[in-house]
């Protein structure tokens, strides 16, 4: 049976943590990833998991210990934010490309510096060709509905890579919510347990992990990496479809909000999205033709699907809480892939992006309903006004 | 009696009573600190009963006695409450991130050997995560001051153990009380080979001041551990509610040594706190140490 509780994105975060019952978490403090592990802590003191929880001196050591522990065939998991993703940065790309599935909450949170402890997507962002599958979640419930499924998709014999489930630092990671706690039973029939295939542990089979690999070897290794990219996006909707069945809740690679018969769509990621679907209803009343489309799924990045879904549309605004700095017309990094997306899969309209929130900086419905009648006014002229705007910014 | 108000409004009572008094004051709304303060960044963040003011009081206090070139003086900081110093002080600042002060100091002062560093910051941010630099910049004998002040937990991100967490030590990651070995502080900074090792907590100010006076004045690694209640993190947790019940408890624990044998003052759950300048050597610094290797090889 399950239960609704009032709970913070962390919190019910650390209860999937606690429902998953992993064999390792290793963890250091960082706002606003810390009351995740904090609560997990009294999980383990209060002898509600098995887990061995390593307070580790950093983040890197922390990524260390949980590439350790999953090479030697645990079921891992850490959560991190911001600089401590940073900090892991090195071992980031190890945990991938060693094959470890290791599932990470990630707290979003903009990068120093300065130092700014609030949200934007500047951490996971720099993460994106680390080789990991990165899940995007608007609220609490669907933090923990994907790390949920993330252990599954992580595990997967045909994927093998880790998995990053981002949820918005302290919108979402210390809002309190109405979610949906399923049965731990449920949880752990359906996560299931975890059987290595190539475990460091396992005795008769000896066998070493990320030795020296140079122009011999190396490049098939960062081949099979994109194979198992490739072959993830079968197996995240496999899961998502059991995840549907067993606890009554839909996900596929992004979320399409009332964008079947939309004329403009805004695309954007995370709690926005949430005040985003408001602006959506409202427009609605007044008769106006939008839609949402909300990335649930960034890597591996859906561009056929998310293409597809918006061919009908007549303009599309994308909505970036990062700044590429550097890249074409120093747009964000979501503006960019979706642009190449409709582009080579030969959709031609009008589609700008619109920058927003960096450093926690309140996005408000009046300033989304102003890229929407933007959005009208692109697709009348056929072509937008301004490729890049900065929302709210001081000039 | 002449009085300048500088936009302060006067107590009438207090005007009285010092008129009765016959004391000629001055009341001008400036602190005595305020010349070395960002007063526009205050107030502070840190919570009532933390010990951070009076250490950074002590902090600017020597600073004022020691006679050095303020245009000469740089504040590094790295994460944490005791992090906010350097965003506090009216100096050449940086805050830099979680457990790199030490290396942006080592920068710092390689850069522009004249200038006095001085690192500012928690037990946290210098021996846990950056406890690699610490070692090392003892072990160089690298010509910084380094205040490290230190309350047991990770204060800022709400009171989580780390490695100076004592065995027992009751924290939101260790609910039920820490069971790893912690660091001493002090002991670490002396066998990595600290030239000045000293420890206060801040209920000894005056020594305590005193003490940073002579590590800023110390040519090489001077450390000094100011021993501070954390009452949101940590005190509360350890029947010290307030930060008074925890200067009681320096009141009542504390020992001072000058002197100890660094490795004999460990600082445990309940246990006494030994203070007092532990180390007080001449050994010379890095810098130093190169000039005279360089000077030996192109002698020859």
């Amino acid at each position: 049976m399950s239960t609704f509780e009032a709970l913070a994105g962390n919190e019910a975060v650390a209860t999937a943590m606690r429902q998953i019952d992993p064999d390792v978490v290793a963890a250091y403090p960082i706002t606003p990833q810390t009351s995740t592990v904090q609560k997990f802590a009294d999980f383990v003191a209060d002898g509600l998991v098995t887990t061995e929880f390593v307070t580790v001196e950093s983040e890197h050591s922390a990524m260390s210990a949980c590439v350790g522990a999953s090479a030697a065939g645990a079921r891992v998991m850490t959560a991190t934010a911001a600089n401590g993703l940073a900090l892991m940065w090195e071992i980031v790309y190890i945990a991938a490309s060693s094959r470890l599935p290791i599932v990470m909450s990630l707290v979003n949170r903009a990068l120093s510096g300065p130092i700014n402890i609030h949200c934007d997507h500047s951490d996971v962002m720099g993460m994106r060709d680390a080789g990991w599958i990165i899940l995007f979640s608007e609220n609490g419930q669907e933090a923990y509905d994907n790390l949920i499924q993330a252990v599954r998709i992580a595990e997967h014999p045909d994927v093998l890579l880790p998995v990053a489930v981002c949820q918005d630092g302290f919108i979402t990671s210390h809002g309190m919510e109405r979610v949906e706690i399923y049965d731990d039973a449920d949880v752990k029939a359906f996560v299931g347990s975890y059987q290595p295939q190539w475990s460091l542990l396992d005795l008769q089979n000896p066998m070493t992990y990320g030795p020296l690999d140079f122009y011999d070897y190396y490049y098939e290794h960062k081949r099979q990496q994109v194979a198992a990219m490739e072959k993830a996006p079968e197996v995240i909707l496999a899961v998502a479809a059991a995840f549907n069945r067993q606890f009554n809740r839909d996900y596929g690679m992004f979320e399409s909000y009332r964008l079947g018969d939309a004329e403009v769509a805004v695309v954007v990621a995370n709690s926005a999205a949430g005040t985003a679907k408001v602006v959506v209803d409202q427009l609605r009343e007044e008769g106006l033709k939008v839609g949402l489309l909300k990335p649930r799924v960034f890597r591996p990045f859906p561009a056929q699907e998310m293409s597809a879904a918006l061919r009908h549309v007549k303009a599309v605004a994308v909505m970036d809480r990062a700044i590429s700095f550097g890249a074409m017309n120093n747009a964000g990094p979501l503006f960019l892939e979706i642009a190449a997306a409709l582009a080579l899969h030969g959709e031609r309209m009008p589609i700008a992006d619109y920058v927003f929130g960096l450093g926690g900086r309140d996005i408000l419905p009046g300033e989304i309903e102003s890229v929407y009648r933007d959005m009208f006014r692109a697709a009348e002229s056929g072509r937008v006004e301004q490729m890049v705007t900065y929302l709210s910014v001081r000039e | 009696m002449k009085i300048k108000m500088n936009g302060y409004r006067l107590d009438k009572s207090m005007e009285q009573s010092d008129e009765a008094e016959g004391l000629q004051i001055e009341i001008h709304g400036v602190h005595p600190m305020d010349g070395l303060l960002r007063t526009d960044r205050l107030p502070h963040i840190w919570c009532p009963g933390c010990g951070l003011g009076t250490a950074l009081t002590c902090f600017l206090s020597a600073l004022g006695k020691s006679g050095l070139n303020l245009d000469k003086v740089a504040v590094v900081s790295g994460i944490g409450c005791t992090g906010r110093v350097a965003g506090y002080v009216r100096l050449d600042s940086f805050h830099t991130t979680h457990g790199r002060a030490i290396p942006f100091a080592t920068g710092l002062k390689l850069g522009n050997p004249e200038l006095k560093v001085v690192v500012f910051s928690g037990d946290g941010d210098l021996v846990t995560i950056g406890g690699n630099h610490f070692i090392h910049a003892a072990r160089r004998n690298m010509d910084i001051t380094v205040i490290c002040v230190n309350n047991f937990n990770y204060g800022m991100t709400g009171g989580q153990a780390g490695a100076t967490t004592p065995i027992g030590g009751v924290t939101t990651t260790s609910p039920y009380g820490n069971y790893e070995y912690p660091f001493n502080v002090s002991a670490l900074a002396a066998a990595s080979g600290a030239v000045y090792v000293a420890r206060w907590t801040v209920l000894h100010a005056r020594r305590l001041e005193r003490s940073i006076l002579e590590a800023l004045l110390k040519p090489g690694f001077s450390l000094v551990e100011i021993i501070s209640p954390c009452p949101t993190g940590f005190g509360r947790r350890h029947k010290q509610r307030e930060g008074l019940d925890t200067m009681r408890y320096y009141h009542e624990h504390g020992i001072i040594r000058h002197g100890a044998d660094p490795r004999e003052t460990d600082i445990g759950l309940g246990s006494v706190v030994i203070e007092g300048k532990f180390i007080d050597i001449d050994k010379p610094t890095f810098l130093e140490q190169r000039s005279r290797r360089l000077e030996q090889v192109f002698s020859r």
